[in-house]
């Protein structure tokens, strides 16, 4: 809402400087976004007064006009079609700044030759002034303007680009502004007059309304003006409209928007004569009823949207937008006036329905008060006589089925206080409400007032609505901030918020940069980490209504993100990326909300290690991942194995299975598959990881203390010869499997010449302890050869 | 034999007195104190000898045997220490070489905003909690104070999904906010309640440098007997002076959000222009971070609790703001973009 603050002096003589009053409203709730000023850079522009218009002796379409400007009077070559004598315009003198429209600079004004004759100043157009986007003629000043006065006098002003909460419909207006003010600063408020003479003619007599559906329209009032003159509005209307955003259009319909902005109640004008039933009827739409707007666009009607009838047809949309047929038109004679109230939510549903919001729908579905249209018609009815001349039927028509009850709210000095925390006595309650327009009682002398919300007000329901009140006018500022005070709730640590966050920690340990990317995504991303495009996984959840075909399914995995990251730096990083995302993934469930589970998902790629002076270049391998799996099972406590992955997301072979310790599958990990690295664009072998974190347990990490063992290890080492096809989890097995052994390292594995075909040599370190006595030799040399049996008999291993 | 002794030792003594270096030493060391060498050879024949010859050349030799013994260790002593003197000099590094890189990741710059913020909060007694992203439109507005039709819901431009659970006629969508979450809080707990929610949010916005279809938030609710808008005014200026700085100016204003009465914006001074006014704050000083208010008696009674005797304060702020912010970041995107230029900065 755009507030020129000359036209808001209209009915408060504000005290402050524009600046002032924007930082006080602000705080009081309605943001000031911005202040615009017109005219601080008007120098040298005054008001001139249009003495004589010559054909210009070399042009067609240029002519001379002699201006007076207070001084000697000064001839210009002027183009605009609407200059002629006797007009007062906007004149700019030598050195005035004006803006050009077409480089969008500001230019000094020089003299200029123009076809052989030389301008000493310029007639100005709205747009050169920086007005309007008006250039299809000069600007035309009202005639009492008295020349030579500077413009900016005449029309300098600021405007304040207010933001409005959807709860104050009232303050989508210049007087409910000017009540804010007042409540703010004290100054008065003043309203216009709305007196005006009528004829003899009984409105009843010529029209007929009828409201057929009460629910959805609360209040019709209608005036009735005959033989008016539709012209253009006066200057100063159409100016304080365009500064507001509205387009003048004729003088009954920009009366009509005038109105609206003064007191915030859209009214809408019908040509009398097209209603030639002399009926209103409001009532839903019928099935398949259409209406062509004023917008020139056939509307199809939903059954139910309420609309303004002249008993057979629409001839208006309540509350959006009017009907072609029946608009204001040059040789409009009468004019039906419209001020009415309609149902919040069913103006909102239809202006959502037919993706119409217009200045009267924004207005209607803030639910703005029913007792404004009355006084809305009037004022607008008193200015059509005055600008467009015509006589007023006798009486308004005033259909209101259910008046609304003025009921008081009561609101006692302790509950200011139990809310806001800070002590306002009765007497600046009081004042406070006053100051609003509320009607306030206190009786009993009891410490407590009832409230009455003044008309225009529909925000203000129960007490908690006018310790707002009293807080906002009192000001923000005076509540003197405190420490919470009230027990303190017990906490208990969430053990899936903690392990998580464990995880993350870790993962970073490792090296690892962490991402986060958006949890939309599309049906081909979560195809492309599938080898053969098909979607792995359950049918992800579907948008109805995405921003954009990228962002259309909730993912199901958080691969895509991570191998587009991937993707997307290596285009500029030839350095390793080691990547992680823990967030949610989204899963369809029946019957409840979708699971979102917290999932890990890493990408690995490039050196694992970088070229550097000291040390060769690595790339990244299997049992790099791994590692990273295994320091991440020890950070949080947990008992994993592993195995042999059919997983189709990795290159086969070259992927394992996370096993936990009841045998469920929790997350993978290896070799990207070909395939999906090159769906991502991805050219260097890259690994991936997935871990399903709800799979974790769901309890705090127990920390286990161990006393120092005090007795010596001894250590031996036994290099084997097994089949290839014997794993290192067998012989873990059986090594760790007797007791006094304290450790197991594989220090060395090889295949090749030294060992017979189909065979491989590991080399191991085995740790003896015991916890109650120093192990003798023989003690130690007996187990060993126990192992070296066992393994023998179970695996076929002969010592190397 | 005496005199034989005297000059072995004059011999020892002027010969060690020219060795530098170790391997000398040791040659030293086999010719006049090993096995074979001539003093040894002394000392073996020494029992041939009549007893009181024996004792009193026994006497000398093995005086000069330790006398020896003692120079050889000396003399090592001083050559240990004139290698390490040597080496000292010799081994002068290239400090300025680069060192061998350790490889530590970084957390996401919201990642770290969040447990910055969730730190403040929680020592100041409020617990972290998570909740469904994916809500129900009764959470997510109508036991929020925003039912169907209401004109706050063009506040929250909504994503919808095309899914329905049990018997709620609406679809589920994408919760535009954290708020949904003090209503499942309060309706699963019972004051005193003091807790702050991290999370996702999604609106039905078009991106570009300073939206996101997708950012996060961070509620707080703090519900009990007695919880007063001066309290909320303590809680929050505390917790931008500890992220900001006790220098940075905060202020209260009032605002609306359907589900607050009355409702709050709190603004710090401008940290551009500390105030002066600049275009980051559109010439006010003052920018925006999080909005707020005491808990309105409606929600109070839709859960349940009685208005009378609970009050609370809920407040709600983007957590991209934060760093873009502190750190002068221009562009929103920049943060699910994963530009590794622009993460390895936090």
């Amino acid at each position: 809402m755009k507030i020129p603050v000359r036209w808001l002096r209209e009915y408060i003589d504000i005290t402050v400087s524009p600046r002032e009053a924007a930082q006080m409203l602000t705080m009081s709730g309605t943001e000031v976004g911005s202040i615009d000023t017109i005219g601080n850079n008007w120098k040298n522009i005054v008001v001139g007064k249009v003495i004589e218009v010559v054909p210009h002796p070399d042009s067609d379409h240029l002519r001379l006009a002699t201006v007076n400007s207070g001084g000697e009077n000064i001839t210009v070559v002027c183009g605009a079609p609407n200059v002629k004598k006797d007009i007062k315009v906007p004149f700019a003198r030598v050195g005035a700044v004006l803006y050009d429209a077409d480089t969008k600079k500001s230019i000094v004004l020089k003299p200029a030759k123009i076809r052989g004759v030389v301008s000493q100043g310029m007639i100005c157009s709205e747009r050169e002034l920086g007005i309007s986007d008006n250039h299809t003629g000069i600007m035309i000043l009202p005639d009492d303007a008295p020349a030579g006065t500077p413009l900016q006098e005449l029309l300098g002003d600021s405007i304040l680009d207010l933001e409005i909460t959807p709860n104050r419909p009232d303050c989508l207006s210049i007087i409910g502004i000017a009540r804010e003010l007042s409540a703010l600063t004290g100054c008065t408020v003043h309203l216009p007059s709305h007196k005006y003479k009528e004829s003899s003619t009984l409105i009843e007599k010529n029209i007929s309304v009828e409201i057929a559906d009460p629910d959805l329209c609360y209040r019709y009032c209608a005036s009735l003006i005959t033989n008016i003159k539709v012209a253009p509005s006066p200057e100063w209307m159409q100016q304080r409209l365009s500064q507001c955003g509205i387009n003048p259009i004729n003088n009954i319909v920009d009366i009509t928007n005038y109105v609206m902005l003064e007191y915030g109640q859209p009214l809408h004008s019908f040509d009398y004569s097209k209603i030639t039933t002399k009926k209103i009827v409001v009532r839903g739409a019928k099935q398949g009823e259409t209406i062509t707007t004023l917008d020139d666009i056939q509307r199809n009607l939903q059954e139910g949207m309420l609309t303004i009838t002249d008993g057979n047809k629409p001839v208006a949309i309540a509350g959006v937008m009017g009907g072609l047929e029946s608009e204001i038109t040059a040789v409009t004679s009468s004019v039906l006036l419209e001020a009415a109230n309609f149902n919040s939510s069913s103006i909102r549903h239809t202006a959502n329905q037919l993706n119409l919001h217009s200045e009267a729908s924004l207005r209607f579905e803030r639910r703005i008060s029913r007792e404004i249209a009355p006084v809305a018609l009037q004022r607008a009815t008193q200015l059509i006589l005055e600008l467009a001349g015509g006589e007023a039927a006798r009486d308004t028509l005033d259909i209101y089925p259910k008046k609304v009850e003025k009921v008081p709210i009561l609101l006692s000095v302790a509950e200011v206080k139990r809310i806001l925390g800070i002590e306002i006595d009765i007497k600046k309650i009081n004042d406070v409400l006053n100051s609003l327009g509320f009607e306030c009682e206190n009786k009993d002398f009891l410490p407590q007032i009832w409230a009455i919300p003044p008309y225009w007000r529909t925000d203000i329901n129960d007490a908690a609505d006018l310790v707002e009140e009293v807080a906002r006018i009192v000001g923000y500022d005076k509540i003197i901030p405190k420490m919470l005070g009230s027990a303190l709730p017990s906490q208990q640590l969430t053990p899936r918020i903690v392990n998580r966050e464990n995880i993350r920690d870790t993962l970073v340990g490792c090296g690892l940069q962490e991402i986060i990317s958006h949890s939309l995504t599309s049906m081909k991303m979560l195809q492309n980490i599938s080898p053969q495009h098909n979607l792995i996984g359950p049918e992800p959840i579907h948008l109805l209504n995405p921003m954009t075909s990228a962002e259309e399914y909730l993912r199901t995995s958080l691969l895509p993100g991570l191998l587009t990251t991937l993707s997307n730096n290596q285009r500029h990083e030839d350095d390793e990326l080691k990547l992680f995302e823990i967030s949610r993934v989204y899963l369809p469930r029946t019957g409840a909300l979708p699971d979102e589970n917290d999932m890990l998902a890493a990408v690995f790629s490039g050196a694992r290690i970088k070229k550097h002076w000291l040390i060769d270049e690595k790339p990244f391998g299997f049992f790099d991942i791994k590692g990273i799996v295994e320091t991440l099972a020890n950070r949080t406590g947990i008992t994993i194995n592993f195995q042999n992955s059919t997983d189709a997301r990795l290159y086969p072979g070259r992927g394992a299975d996370i096993i936990n310790s009841s045998g469920v599958k929790i997350g993978i990990f290896g070799e990207i598959h070909p395939h999906i690295a090159k769906n991502f664009d991805i050219e260097l072998t890259s690994y991936l990881l997935e871990i399903d974190l709800s799979r974790l347990p769901c309890v705090l990490p127990e920390k286990k203390y161990h006393a120092l063992n005090r007795y010596p290890a001894v250590i031996r080492d036994m290099a084997i010869i097994v089949d290839n096809n014997i794993s290192a989890a067998e012989i873990k097995e059986i090594v760790l499997g007797f007791s006094l052994v304290n450790g197991l390292k594989l220090f060395d594995l090889y295949t090749g010449k030294q060992v017979p075909e189909g065979k491989k040599s590991l080399a191991y370190r085995i740790t003896y302890q015991s916890s109650n006595h120093t192990l003798t030799d023989s003690e130690v040399n007996k187990i060993h050869q126990k192992i070296i049996s066992k393994l023998g008999e179970q695996l076929g291993a002969t010592l190397r | 034999m005496e005199t034989q002794l005297q000059s072995l030792r004059e011999d020892a003594l002027a010969s060690l007195e020219a060795i530098t270096n170790m391997e000398s030493l040791n040659e030293w060391r086999v010719q006049y104190l090993g096995r074979k060498s001539s003093l040894n050879q002394i000392l073996r024949s020494l029992k041939e000898l009549p007893p009181d010859e024996r004792q009193k050349n026994g006497a000398l030799a093995n005086q000069i045997k330790n006398l020896l013994k003692n120079k050889l260790q000396e003399k090592t002593g001083q050559i240990e220490e004139l290698t390490l003197k040597d080496s000292l000099k010799q081994q002068t590094l290239d400090v300025t070489l680069p060192g061998k890189p350790i490889d530590i990741g970084r957390l996401h710059p919201l990642t770290q905003t969040i447990r910055e913020i969730c730190n403040i909060f929680g020592s100041m007694g409020f617990e972290t909690i998570e909740g469904p992203e994916i809500e129900q439109d009764y959470y997510n507005f109508e036991a929020l104070n925003i039912p169907e039709d209401h004109p706050a819901r063009d506040m929250f431009a909504t994503m919808w999904t095309d899914y329905r659970v049990g018997d709620d006629p609406n679809n589920l969508l994408l919760r535009t906010h954290t708020s949904p979450m003090q209503i499942r809080i309060m309706e699963k707990r019972r004051p005193p309640i003091r807790v702050i929610v991290p999370g996702r949010v999604y609106r039905y916005e078009a991106s570009d440098a300073t939206h996101e279809s997708m950012f996060h938030q961070i509620e707080g609710l703090a519900v009990s007997e007695n919880i007063t808008l001066a309290e909320l005014k303590g809680t929050l200026f505390e917790f931008a002076s500890r992220l900001f700085g006790s220098n940075r100016k905060a202020r209260f204003r009032c605002d609306y959000f359907p589900f607050v009465e009355p409702g709050v914006e709190m603004a710090i001074e401008c940290i551009v222009c500390n105030g002066a006014g600049c275009s980051l704050c559109h010439n006010t000083g003052w920018i925006e971070i999080l909005g707020g208010g005491m808990v309105h008696p409606n929600v109070l009674k839709r859960v349940g609790y009685d208005p009378a005797v609970y009050s609370g304060f809920a407040f709600g702020m983007g957590i991209e703001r934060i760093p873009m912010l502190k750190y002068g970041i221009e562009d929103i995107r920049l943060f699910c973009g994963n530009d590794m230029r622009f993460l390895r900065q936090f």
